[in-house]
Protein backbone atom coordinates (compact mmCIF):
# COMPACT_ATOMS: atom_id res chain seq x y z
CA UNK A 1 0.00 0.00 0.00
CA UNK A 2 1.14 3.43 -0.81
CA UNK A 3 3.20 5.41 1.99
CA UNK A 4 1.38 9.30 2.03
CA UNK A 5 2.40 11.65 3.97
CA UNK A 6 0.22 14.38 6.06
CA UNK A 7 1.73 17.45 7.76
CA UNK A 8 -0.23 19.93 9.75
CA UNK A 9 1.21 23.33 9.14
CA UNK A 10 3.45 23.05 12.58
CA UNK A 11 5.67 20.94 10.87
CA UNK A 12 4.22 17.70 12.09
CA UNK A 13 4.05 15.13 10.38
CA UNK A 14 2.67 11.33 9.87
CA UNK A 15 3.20 8.80 7.41
CA UNK A 16 0.57 6.08 7.05
CA UNK A 17 -0.49 3.71 4.51
CA UNK A 18 -3.32 4.63 2.61
CA UNK A 19 -5.28 1.35 0.27
CA UNK A 20 -5.36 1.87 -3.68
CA UNK A 21 -7.96 3.62 -4.11
CA UNK A 22 -9.23 5.43 -1.22
CA UNK A 23 -8.98 9.24 -1.45
CA UNK A 24 -6.26 11.34 0.64
CA UNK A 25 -9.62 12.82 2.90
CA UNK A 26 -10.55 9.10 3.70
CA UNK A 27 -7.28 7.78 4.14
CA UNK A 28 -7.00 10.91 6.58
CA UNK A 29 -10.72 10.45 8.38
CA UNK A 30 -9.91 6.79 8.69
CA UNK A 31 -6.77 6.76 10.55
CA UNK A 32 -7.54 10.25 12.82
CA UNK A 33 -5.13 12.40 10.87
CA UNK A 34 -6.32 15.36 12.55
CA UNK A 35 -6.97 18.97 10.32
CA UNK A 36 -9.49 17.78 7.98
CA UNK A 37 -12.69 18.00 8.54
CA UNK A 38 -14.47 16.41 5.02
CA UNK A 39 -18.24 18.07 6.17
CA UNK A 40 -19.66 17.06 2.86
CA UNK A 41 -18.22 13.82 2.97
CA UNK A 42 -16.62 13.68 -0.33
CA UNK A 43 -18.82 15.38 -2.62
CA UNK A 44 -16.78 18.51 -3.31
CA UNK A 45 -19.28 20.71 -1.54
CA UNK A 46 -17.52 22.27 1.16
CA UNK A 47 -13.48 22.76 1.05
CA UNK A 48 -13.18 21.34 4.40
CA UNK A 49 -10.24 18.62 3.16
CA UNK A 50 -8.57 20.82 1.57
CA UNK A 51 -4.55 20.12 1.34
CA UNK A 52 -1.66 22.04 0.22
CA UNK A 53 0.23 19.26 -2.40
CA UNK A 54 4.67 19.23 -2.27
CA UNK A 55 5.49 21.18 -5.42
CA UNK A 56 7.32 18.47 -7.15
CA UNK A 57 3.87 16.41 -6.54
CA UNK A 58 1.58 18.90 -8.66
CA UNK A 59 2.35 17.75 -12.08
CA UNK A 60 2.17 14.21 -10.95
CA UNK A 61 -1.45 14.82 -9.83
CA UNK A 62 -4.76 14.40 -12.06
CA UNK A 63 -5.61 18.07 -13.39
CA UNK A 64 -8.20 19.15 -10.87
CA UNK A 65 -11.51 19.43 -12.31
CA UNK A 66 -13.00 22.53 -12.62
CA UNK A 67 -16.01 21.88 -9.97
CA UNK A 68 -12.64 21.67 -7.89
CA UNK A 69 -11.11 24.85 -8.44
CA UNK A 70 -14.33 26.69 -7.72
CA UNK A 71 -15.04 25.01 -4.61
CA UNK A 72 -11.01 25.60 -3.73
CA UNK A 73 -11.82 29.44 -4.23
CA UNK A 74 -14.02 29.05 -0.66
CA UNK A 75 -11.15 26.97 1.00
CA UNK A 76 -9.26 29.16 3.75
CA UNK A 77 -5.86 30.53 2.26
CA UNK A 78 -5.77 28.70 -0.89
CA UNK A 79 -3.04 28.86 -3.00
CA UNK A 80 -1.50 27.49 -6.29
CA UNK A 81 -0.59 24.02 -4.76
CA UNK A 82 -4.22 23.76 -3.24
CA UNK A 83 -6.24 20.56 -3.93
CA UNK A 84 -8.95 19.00 -2.16
CA UNK A 85 -8.00 15.78 -0.90
CA UNK A 86 -11.32 14.21 -1.32
CA UNK A 87 -10.40 14.05 -5.27
CA UNK A 88 -7.03 13.13 -5.14
CA UNK A 89 -7.36 8.78 -5.20
CA UNK A 90 -4.31 6.61 -4.02
CA UNK A 91 -2.70 4.68 -6.39
CA UNK A 92 0.67 3.11 -6.65
CA UNK A 93 2.03 6.16 -8.45
CA UNK A 94 1.22 8.40 -5.07
CA UNK A 95 3.66 6.47 -3.12
CA UNK A 96 5.84 8.97 -0.94
CA UNK A 97 3.44 11.90 -1.74
CA UNK A 98 3.23 14.38 0.85
CA UNK A 99 0.25 16.76 1.70
CA UNK A 100 -0.10 19.88 3.89
CA UNK A 101 -2.94 21.37 5.92
CA UNK A 102 -3.84 24.30 6.03
CA UNK A 103 -4.15 26.47 9.55
CA UNK A 104 -7.87 26.01 9.63
CA UNK A 105 -10.30 24.14 7.46
CA UNK A 106 -13.09 26.85 7.66
CA UNK B 1 -44.21 29.57 24.16
CA UNK B 2 -45.72 27.45 21.04
CA UNK B 3 -46.58 23.80 22.00
CA UNK B 4 -45.96 21.05 19.16
CA UNK B 5 -45.77 17.37 19.14
CA UNK B 6 -42.18 17.30 17.72
CA UNK B 7 -39.44 20.30 17.18
CA UNK B 8 -37.84 19.30 14.13
CA UNK B 9 -33.92 20.89 13.69
CA UNK B 10 -32.83 21.44 10.16
CA UNK B 11 -35.51 22.04 7.38
CA UNK B 12 -33.25 19.40 4.29
CA UNK B 13 -34.40 16.54 3.18
CA UNK B 14 -34.65 14.25 6.00
CA UNK B 15 -36.49 17.12 8.02
CA UNK B 16 -39.03 17.60 5.91
CA UNK B 17 -39.70 13.54 5.30
CA UNK B 18 -39.82 13.62 9.24
CA UNK B 19 -42.95 16.38 9.03
CA UNK B 20 -44.87 13.87 6.70
CA UNK B 21 -43.86 10.71 8.95
CA UNK B 22 -44.86 12.68 11.87
CA UNK B 23 -47.84 14.00 10.11
CA UNK B 24 -49.37 11.02 8.48
CA UNK B 25 -49.87 9.76 12.66
CA UNK B 26 -51.58 12.67 13.21
CA UNK B 27 -49.06 14.57 14.76
CA UNK B 28 -48.11 18.28 14.80
CA UNK B 29 -44.29 19.45 14.40
CA UNK B 30 -42.69 22.73 13.79
CA UNK B 31 -39.55 22.98 11.90
CA UNK B 32 -36.31 25.55 12.33
CA UNK B 33 -33.88 26.04 10.70
CA UNK B 34 -30.87 28.96 10.37
CA UNK B 35 -31.32 29.23 6.59
CA UNK B 36 -33.64 31.47 4.60
CA UNK B 37 -35.30 28.59 3.08
CA UNK B 38 -36.06 25.06 3.26
CA UNK B 39 -33.79 22.46 1.67
CA UNK B 40 -30.32 22.44 3.57
CA UNK B 41 -27.58 21.25 1.55
CA UNK B 42 -29.42 19.88 -1.14
CA UNK B 43 -30.24 23.92 -1.71
CA UNK B 44 -27.26 25.29 -0.65
CA UNK B 45 -24.47 23.05 -1.59
CA UNK B 46 -25.66 21.45 -4.77
CA UNK B 47 -29.34 22.65 -6.10
CA UNK B 48 -28.56 22.20 -9.72
CA UNK B 49 -26.61 18.56 -9.26
CA UNK B 50 -28.59 15.33 -10.40
CA UNK B 51 -28.89 13.03 -7.83
CA UNK B 52 -29.38 9.54 -8.47
CA UNK B 53 -29.97 7.24 -5.43
CA UNK B 54 -33.28 8.48 -4.23
CA UNK B 55 -36.11 5.39 -4.96
CA UNK B 56 -38.08 5.62 -7.99
CA UNK B 57 -36.14 8.78 -8.90
CA UNK B 58 -33.87 8.16 -11.32
CA UNK B 59 -32.64 11.19 -11.94
CA UNK B 60 -33.59 15.10 -9.78
CA UNK B 61 -31.63 18.62 -8.23
CA UNK B 62 -31.41 19.17 -5.51
CA UNK B 63 -33.64 22.12 -5.86
CA UNK B 64 -36.61 19.56 -7.57
CA UNK B 65 -36.18 17.34 -4.29
CA UNK B 66 -36.82 19.93 -1.57
CA UNK B 67 -39.82 21.75 -4.02
CA UNK B 68 -41.57 17.91 -4.02
CA UNK B 69 -40.64 17.33 -0.51
CA UNK B 70 -42.21 20.52 0.35
CA UNK B 71 -45.39 19.52 -1.95
CA UNK B 72 -45.62 16.11 0.41
CA UNK B 73 -46.10 17.60 3.22
CA UNK B 74 -47.99 20.64 2.10
CA UNK B 75 -51.14 18.83 3.55
CA UNK B 76 -50.05 19.43 7.07
CA UNK B 77 -50.10 22.96 7.10
CA UNK B 78 -46.64 22.84 9.45
CA UNK B 79 -45.36 26.33 10.77
CA UNK B 80 -41.46 26.96 9.52
CA UNK B 81 -39.20 29.27 11.95
CA UNK B 82 -36.22 30.27 9.16
CA UNK B 83 -33.07 32.04 9.71
CA UNK B 84 -33.39 31.15 13.34
CA UNK B 85 -30.61 28.98 14.82
CA UNK B 86 -31.79 26.79 17.79
CA UNK B 87 -29.61 28.13 20.84
CA UNK B 88 -30.91 25.74 24.25
CA UNK B 89 -32.25 22.56 24.78
CA UNK B 90 -33.79 22.17 28.05
CA UNK B 91 -35.77 19.41 29.69
CA UNK B 92 -38.93 20.09 31.41
CA UNK B 93 -40.57 16.96 33.22
CA UNK B 94 -41.75 14.83 30.09
CA UNK B 95 -41.47 17.45 27.98
CA UNK B 96 -38.14 19.76 26.39
CA UNK B 97 -37.77 23.67 26.15
CA UNK B 98 -36.19 24.64 22.90
CA UNK B 99 -35.10 28.59 22.48
CA UNK B 100 -34.02 29.94 19.19
CA UNK B 101 -31.78 33.32 18.86
CA UNK B 102 -34.83 35.16 17.22
CA UNK B 103 -36.39 34.59 21.12
CA UNK B 104 -39.04 31.82 19.61
CA UNK B 105 -39.71 29.03 22.44
CA UNK B 106 -41.22 26.01 21.98
CA UNK B 107 -42.53 22.73 24.02
CA UNK B 108 -42.63 18.89 23.03
CA UNK B 109 -42.00 15.91 23.89
CA UNK B 110 -40.14 15.38 20.98
CA UNK B 111 -37.40 16.73 19.31
CA UNK B 112 -36.06 15.27 15.66
CA UNK B 113 -32.66 16.56 14.94
CA UNK B 114 -31.82 16.18 11.24
CA UNK B 115 -29.28 19.17 11.01
CA UNK B 116 -26.60 17.79 8.26
CA UNK B 117 -23.56 18.87 9.23
CA UNK B 118 -24.77 21.80 11.69
CA UNK B 119 -26.14 25.46 10.52
CA UNK B 120 -25.13 27.05 7.43
CA UNK B 121 -22.80 30.37 8.32
CA UNK B 122 -20.86 32.61 6.25
CA UNK B 123 -17.54 31.70 5.80
CA UNK B 124 -15.23 34.18 7.19
CA UNK B 125 -12.05 36.01 6.50
CA UNK B 126 -9.22 34.78 8.30
CA UNK B 127 -7.58 38.43 9.00
CA UNK B 128 -7.78 38.41 12.63
CA UNK B 129 -8.58 42.76 12.52
CA UNK B 130 -11.45 41.54 9.92
CA UNK B 131 -14.09 41.01 13.24
CA UNK B 132 -14.11 44.10 14.59
CA UNK B 133 -15.56 45.61 11.42
CA UNK B 134 -18.09 42.96 10.90
CA UNK B 135 -21.11 44.34 10.63
CA UNK B 136 -20.05 48.43 10.55
CA UNK B 137 -18.24 48.10 7.62
CA UNK B 138 -17.31 44.11 7.13
CA UNK B 139 -20.36 42.37 5.67
CA UNK B 140 -20.61 38.80 4.60
CA UNK B 141 -24.41 39.44 3.05
CA UNK B 142 -26.28 42.63 1.80
CA UNK B 143 -29.23 43.39 3.63
CA UNK B 144 -29.96 46.89 2.65
CA UNK B 145 -28.36 48.15 -0.21
CA UNK B 146 -29.15 52.17 0.70
CA UNK B 147 -26.03 51.74 3.31
CA UNK B 148 -23.74 51.51 0.21
CA UNK B 149 -24.73 54.28 -1.61
CA UNK B 150 -21.79 56.71 -2.75
CA UNK B 151 -19.24 54.37 -1.17
CA UNK B 152 -15.52 52.93 -2.22
CA UNK B 153 -16.66 48.55 -1.76
CA UNK B 154 -13.96 46.24 -2.41
CA UNK B 155 -15.89 42.85 -3.26
CA UNK B 156 -14.54 39.05 -2.56
CA UNK B 157 -14.92 36.70 -4.39
CA UNK B 158 -15.45 35.08 -7.83
CA UNK B 159 -19.31 33.52 -7.86
CA UNK B 160 -22.36 34.78 -8.38
CA UNK B 161 -23.14 36.62 -5.08
CA UNK B 162 -19.74 38.46 -5.79
CA UNK B 163 -20.84 39.65 -9.52
CA UNK B 164 -23.96 39.70 -8.90
CA UNK B 165 -23.46 42.56 -5.97
CA UNK B 166 -20.42 44.20 -7.95
CA UNK B 167 -22.74 44.71 -10.71
CA UNK B 168 -25.92 46.00 -8.68
CA UNK B 169 -23.81 48.29 -6.12
CA UNK B 170 -21.87 49.38 -9.16
CA UNK B 171 -25.04 51.85 -10.00
CA UNK B 172 -24.57 54.38 -7.24
CA UNK B 173 -20.85 53.44 -5.74
CA UNK B 174 -17.19 52.59 -6.87
CA UNK B 175 -16.14 48.93 -6.97
CA UNK B 176 -13.45 46.67 -6.52
CA UNK B 177 -13.81 43.20 -7.34
CA UNK B 178 -11.06 40.86 -6.02
CA UNK B 179 -10.48 37.33 -6.62
CA UNK B 180 -7.51 34.97 -5.91
CA UNK B 181 -7.36 33.67 -9.64
CA UNK B 182 -7.77 35.33 -13.23
CA UNK B 183 -11.13 33.05 -13.65
CA UNK B 184 -14.32 34.16 -11.95
CA UNK B 185 -17.24 31.50 -12.03
CA UNK B 186 -20.28 33.27 -12.53
CA UNK B 187 -22.76 33.54 -15.29
CA UNK B 188 -20.82 34.65 -17.98
CA UNK B 189 -23.45 37.49 -19.02
CA UNK B 190 -23.10 39.07 -15.51
CA UNK B 191 -19.39 38.30 -15.91
CA UNK B 192 -19.16 40.72 -19.72
CA UNK B 193 -21.18 43.69 -18.04
CA UNK B 194 -19.26 43.45 -15.51
CA UNK B 195 -16.26 44.10 -17.93
CA UNK B 196 -17.93 46.66 -19.84
CA UNK B 197 -18.00 48.61 -16.63
CA UNK B 198 -14.37 47.82 -16.18
CA UNK B 199 -13.73 49.71 -19.05
CA UNK B 200 -15.29 53.02 -18.22
CA UNK B 201 -13.89 52.43 -14.58
CA UNK B 202 -16.68 51.92 -12.50
CA UNK B 203 -15.60 48.89 -11.76
CA UNK B 204 -11.92 47.89 -11.54
CA UNK B 205 -11.10 44.43 -11.40
CA UNK B 206 -8.03 42.77 -8.77
CA UNK B 207 -7.12 39.38 -9.61
CA UNK B 208 -4.67 37.32 -8.71
CA UNK B 209 -4.38 38.08 -5.06
CA UNK B 210 -6.22 38.29 -1.82
CA UNK B 211 -6.37 40.22 1.13
CA UNK B 212 -3.47 40.74 3.28
CA UNK B 213 -4.66 43.29 6.18
CA UNK B 214 -7.19 45.83 6.97
CA UNK B 215 -6.74 48.95 8.04
CA UNK B 216 -8.63 51.62 10.23
CA UNK B 217 -9.79 52.90 13.85
CA UNK B 218 -13.37 52.14 14.21
CA UNK B 219 -14.07 51.93 10.37
CA UNK B 220 -12.26 50.38 7.81
CA UNK B 221 -9.93 53.35 5.94
CA UNK B 222 -8.28 50.71 3.48
CA UNK B 223 -6.90 47.31 2.45
CA UNK B 224 -4.13 45.84 1.36
CA UNK B 225 -4.06 43.13 -1.04
CA UNK B 226 -1.20 40.58 -2.23
CA UNK B 227 -0.76 39.84 -5.60
CA UNK B 228 0.62 36.32 -6.38
CA UNK B 229 3.75 37.92 -7.88
CA UNK B 230 4.30 39.12 -4.47
CA UNK B 231 3.23 43.23 -4.85
CA UNK B 232 1.32 44.49 -2.42
CA UNK B 233 -1.26 47.39 -3.07
CA UNK B 234 -3.16 49.58 -0.56
CA UNK B 235 -6.59 50.78 -2.07
CA UNK B 236 -8.53 53.00 -0.23
CA UNK B 237 -12.53 51.34 0.90
CA UNK B 238 -14.76 52.30 3.31
CA UNK B 239 -17.05 48.89 2.68
CA UNK B 240 -15.88 45.13 2.61
CA UNK B 241 -17.81 42.73 1.10
CA UNK B 242 -16.80 39.26 1.46
CA UNK B 243 -18.87 35.96 -0.48
CA UNK B 244 -16.98 33.05 0.16
CA UNK B 245 -19.19 31.02 0.57
CA UNK B 246 -20.63 29.21 3.75
CA UNK B 247 -19.45 26.72 6.18
CA UNK B 248 -21.70 24.33 8.21
CA UNK B 249 -20.79 24.62 12.09
CA UNK B 250 -22.12 22.18 14.82
CA UNK B 251 -23.05 24.96 16.97
CA UNK B 252 -24.65 24.57 20.53
CA UNK B 253 -25.77 21.25 19.39
CA UNK B 254 -22.67 20.13 21.16
CA UNK B 255 -23.54 21.09 24.03
CA UNK B 256 -27.11 19.33 24.90
CA UNK B 257 -25.69 16.59 26.72
CA UNK B 258 -25.92 14.15 23.88
CA UNK B 259 -23.24 11.62 23.64
CA UNK B 260 -21.30 12.14 20.43
CA UNK B 261 -18.67 10.77 18.28
CA UNK B 262 -16.18 13.28 16.73
CA UNK B 263 -19.26 15.83 14.55
CA UNK B 264 -22.50 12.96 14.73
CA UNK B 265 -24.83 11.75 17.55
CA UNK B 266 -25.04 8.69 18.70
CA UNK B 267 -28.59 6.97 18.22
CA UNK B 268 -30.05 3.63 18.24
CA UNK B 269 -31.07 2.30 14.95
CA UNK B 270 -34.39 0.66 16.72
CA UNK B 271 -35.49 4.23 17.14
CA UNK B 272 -32.63 6.84 16.22
CA UNK B 273 -33.12 7.90 19.58
CA UNK B 274 -30.16 9.46 21.11
CA UNK B 275 -28.80 8.84 24.92
CA UNK B 276 -31.50 11.66 25.98
CA UNK B 277 -35.28 9.90 26.19
CA UNK B 278 -37.06 12.34 23.94
CA UNK B 279 -34.32 13.32 21.63
CA UNK B 280 -33.86 11.54 18.09
CA UNK B 281 -31.71 12.54 15.55
CA UNK B 282 -31.51 11.60 11.89
CA UNK B 283 -29.98 11.99 8.60
CA UNK B 284 -26.19 12.90 7.89
CA UNK B 285 -25.85 14.11 12.10
CA UNK B 286 -26.31 10.84 13.89
CA UNK B 287 -24.25 7.85 13.50
CA UNK B 288 -24.62 4.18 14.29
CA UNK B 289 -23.15 0.89 12.75
CA UNK B 290 -23.26 1.14 9.54
CA UNK B 291 -24.73 4.08 9.23
CA UNK B 292 -24.59 5.66 5.24
CA UNK B 293 -24.73 9.13 4.61
CA UNK B 294 -27.78 8.97 2.14
CA UNK B 295 -30.64 10.72 1.65
CA UNK B 296 -32.66 7.54 1.65
CA UNK B 297 -31.01 6.46 5.09
CA UNK B 298 -32.50 9.72 6.32
CA UNK B 299 -35.82 9.15 5.24
CA UNK B 300 -35.88 5.38 6.87
CA UNK B 301 -34.70 6.68 10.04
CA UNK B 302 -37.18 9.51 10.40
CA UNK B 303 -40.21 6.97 9.71
CA UNK B 304 -38.75 4.69 12.76
CA UNK B 305 -38.29 7.94 14.83
CA UNK B 306 -41.47 8.83 14.33
CA UNK B 307 -43.16 5.46 15.59
CA UNK B 308 -41.34 6.09 19.34
CA UNK B 309 -42.64 9.99 18.37
CA UNK B 310 -46.19 8.89 18.60
CA UNK B 311 -45.78 6.62 21.74
CA UNK B 312 -44.31 9.94 23.37
CA UNK B 313 -46.73 12.35 22.27
CA UNK B 314 -49.92 10.19 23.07
CA UNK B 315 -49.16 7.71 25.72
CA UNK B 316 -52.79 6.71 26.29
CA UNK B 317 -53.54 5.74 22.64
CA UNK B 318 -52.05 2.86 21.32
CA UNK B 319 -49.73 2.90 17.78
CA UNK B 320 -51.46 1.51 15.02
CA UNK B 321 -49.49 0.81 11.74
CA UNK B 322 -51.08 2.02 8.79
CA UNK B 323 -50.80 1.56 5.07
CA UNK B 324 -50.79 4.74 2.89
CA UNK B 325 -52.83 3.20 0.06
CA UNK B 326 -55.20 1.71 2.75
CA UNK B 327 -56.07 3.76 5.90
CA UNK B 328 -58.58 6.23 6.23
CA UNK B 329 -57.16 8.03 8.51
CA UNK B 330 -54.13 8.68 6.88
CA UNK B 331 -56.12 10.10 3.60
CA UNK B 332 -58.04 12.42 5.35
CA UNK B 333 -54.52 13.88 7.04
CA UNK B 334 -53.13 14.01 3.48
CA UNK B 335 -57.06 16.02 2.69
CA UNK B 336 -57.50 12.85 -0.18
CA UNK B 337 -60.75 11.86 1.29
Amino acid sequence: MPKITYKDNQGNSKTIEVENGLSIMEGAIQNDIPGIDADCGGSMACATCHVYVEEKWLNKLPKAEDAEVDMIDMAHEPKKNSRLSCQLIVSEELEGLTVTTPKKQS
Amino acid sequence: MKKTDTIIIGAGPVGLFAVHQLGIKGLKSIVIDNLDKAGGQCIELYPDKPIYDIPAVPECTGEELTKKLLEQIKPFRTEFFLNERVEEVKQDKENWIVKTNNKNEFLAPNIIIAGGVGSFEPRKLSVKEAEKFEGKSLFYAVRNKEQFKNKNISIFGGGDSALDWALELSKFSKINLIHRREEFRGAPHTLSEIKKLEKDGTISIKTPCQLDSIQGDTNIESITLKFDDGKNEKIKTDIVLSFFGLIMKLGPIAEWGLSMNKKTIEVNSENFQTNKKGIFAAGDICTYPGKLKLILSGFHEVALASVECFKRARPNEKYRFEFTTSSKNIQERLGKK
